[in-house]
C-alpha cells in the first residue's frame, strides 16, 4: 500500500523545504549536502530491487513529511493561536470606550 | 471512544518528554546571563555545525559551545544522519527558540536521559498497553471483537510482540514507543516502522474516525488540520528516529565487469 513518490520528487520537496525554512543561504547548510549526497550516493544500483535504495527512500520520504508538516503546524499556530491577549487600549476600543489619559502620569507611575 | 480514552492515559508520557526538551533545556544552560527558566528563549547563537569524536559519535556545537542534555550531559548522537537532522532543527530557529518544533532534540534528549529511569522491559511493557485497545481491524491472529470491552489478548500473542520490541535496542525502542504513543496503535506502528506505509498514510489510518467525521460534517481548520500537523510531525519525527537508530551504513564498490 505504501504509495511512494519518485525519490527526485521527494529530494526536490525537501530542498524547498530547506529554502522556505531558512532563506536565500539555504544551500550553505548542513542539511543541503548532505541530502544531496546521500540521493547521489544511493542512485547507483547494480541490484534490480535494492532494499538500501528502497529504505532510503522511504527514511527521506519521512524527513520531507516531518518538515512540511512543522512548517503548516507552526503557521497554524502563529494564524490561530499566536495572537495572545489583547492590551487594555485594544479591549476598551472593542466597545468604542477609550482609557483616559492623565498628563501628569498615573500615581504610581515615575 | 476508546481511542479518546488511550489518548488520556498517555497524555501525560507525552507531555513528560515534549516539556522535558522544552522546559528544562533553558534552565541547564550554563551561561552567566541566563535569567529563570522561560519557556521562551532567544536565539543565542549563529551558526550550528557537527563534529565527529574519536569514537565515532557526533556531537553538535552551537557557535563554539557543545550542546548538550538537559539532564546535563553532552548530546551525542550515533550516525551522521541523526546528527545533521538535529543541527538543522537548531539552524533553522529564528530570534526565538520554539522548543516544541524540535521533535528529533527532543527524543534524543529522552534516549540519552532517561528521565523516568526505565528500562527496556517496561518500555515494551508500556507498548503492549496499547494492543488491547488497538481498533484497527487486524488479522484473526490476534483477535477481533464486536463488543465494547475488546479482544482477549492471549500471552502467546503478547509474548511474541515482546520478543519483537525487543530485538531493537534501546535508542530505536524510545522512537518506537514513541510511534506508537503518537498512533495509539502497535499496529500501525509496525506497519510504518516495517515501511509498509508511509508517514502521511499511517496518521490517516490513525484517525480514521475523524477522518470520517470529517467528511460527514466539514472540517475545522484550527482544530483538525492542527492536529493532523503536529501527528504528522510527532510521526515523522518518531519514525525517521528508530530507522537512523537501528541502521547501520556500508559503501560496497562494485567494479563493472567488461
Amino acid at each position: 500500500m505504501a504509495a511512494v513518490s519518485s525519490p527526485l520528487r521527494v529530494c526536490r520537496g525537501i530542498l524547498k523545504e530547506l529554502r522556505a525554512l531558512k532563506g536565500p543561504e539555504y544551500k550553505r547548510t548542513l542539511a543541503y549536502n548532505y541530502v544531496l549526497d546521500q540521493f547521489r550516493k544511493n542512485q547507483v544500483s547494480s541490484e534490480r530491487y535494492c532494499r538500501a535504495q528502497k529504505e532510503a527512500l522511504h527514511s527521506s520520504q519521512s524527513y520531507l513529511c516531518l518538515l512540511a508538516s512543522s512548517r503548516c503546524h507552526v503557521a497554524l499556530h502563529k494564524l490561530y493561536h499566536g495572537k495572545g491577549e489583547r492590551g487594555p487600549d485594544e479591549v476598551a476600543d472593542i466597545v468604542g470606550l477609550r482609557l483616559p489619559t492623565q498628563p501628569g502620569g498615573k500615581g504610581w507611575e515615575k | 471512544m476508546w481511542r479518546s480514552l488511550v489518548r488520556l492515559q498517555c497524555q501525560a508520557r507525552v507531555a513528560l518528554s515534549a516539556r522535558y526538551g522544552r522546559a528544562r533545556l533553558p534552565v541547564l544552560w550554563h551561561a552567566a546571563d541566563l535569567s529563570i527558566a522561560t519557556s521562551e528563549r532567544k536565539k543565542f547563537y549563529q551558526d550550528v555545525n557537527i563534529s565527529q569524536r574519536e569514537d565515532g559519535l557526533f556531537e553538535i556545537n552551537l557557535d563554539r559551545r557543545k550542546l548538550k542534555t538537559p539532564g546535563g550531559k553532552l548530546f551525542t548522537v550515533p550516525n551522521e544522519a541523526l546528527a545533521v537532522a538535529v543541527a538543522t532543527e537548531w539552524d533553522v530557529q529564528k530570534d526565538t527558540l520554539k522548543f516544541y518544533t524540535m521533535n528529533l532534540t527532543t527524543l534524543c534528549n529522552t534516549a540519552l536521559d532517561n528521565p523516568t529511569q526505565r528500562d527496556k522491559e517496561q518500555i515494551i511493557a508500556a507498548a503492549l498497553k496499547f494492543l488491547e485497545t488497538d481498533t484497527i481491524w487486524y488479522n484473526v491472529i490476534i483477535g477481533s471483537s464486536s463488543s465494547i470491552m475488546g479482544p482477549q489478548i492471549t500471552e502467546e500473542t503478547k509474548d511474541t510482540f515482546r520478543q519483537h520490541l525487543g530485538s531493537y535496542n534501546f535508542w530505536a525502542l524510545t522512537g518506537l514507543e514513541f510511534v506508537i504513543t503518537q498512533l495509539k496503535s502497535l499496529v500501525l506502528s509496525f506497519a510504518l516502522v516495517d515501511r509498509h506505509l508511509t508517514v502521511e498514510q499511517a496518521v490517516l489510518l490513525s484517525r480514521l474516525e475523524e477522518e470520517y467525521q470529517i467528511q460527514r460534517w466539514g472540517n475545522v481548520e484550527w482544530a483538525h488540520d492542527y492536529d493532523m500537523y503536529e501527528l504528522r510531525a510527532r510521526t515523522a519525527a518518531g519514525t525517521l528516529f528508530v530507522h537512523l537508530s537501528s541502521e547501520s551504513s556500508s559503501v560496497k564498490r562494485k567494479l563493472l565487469q567488461d
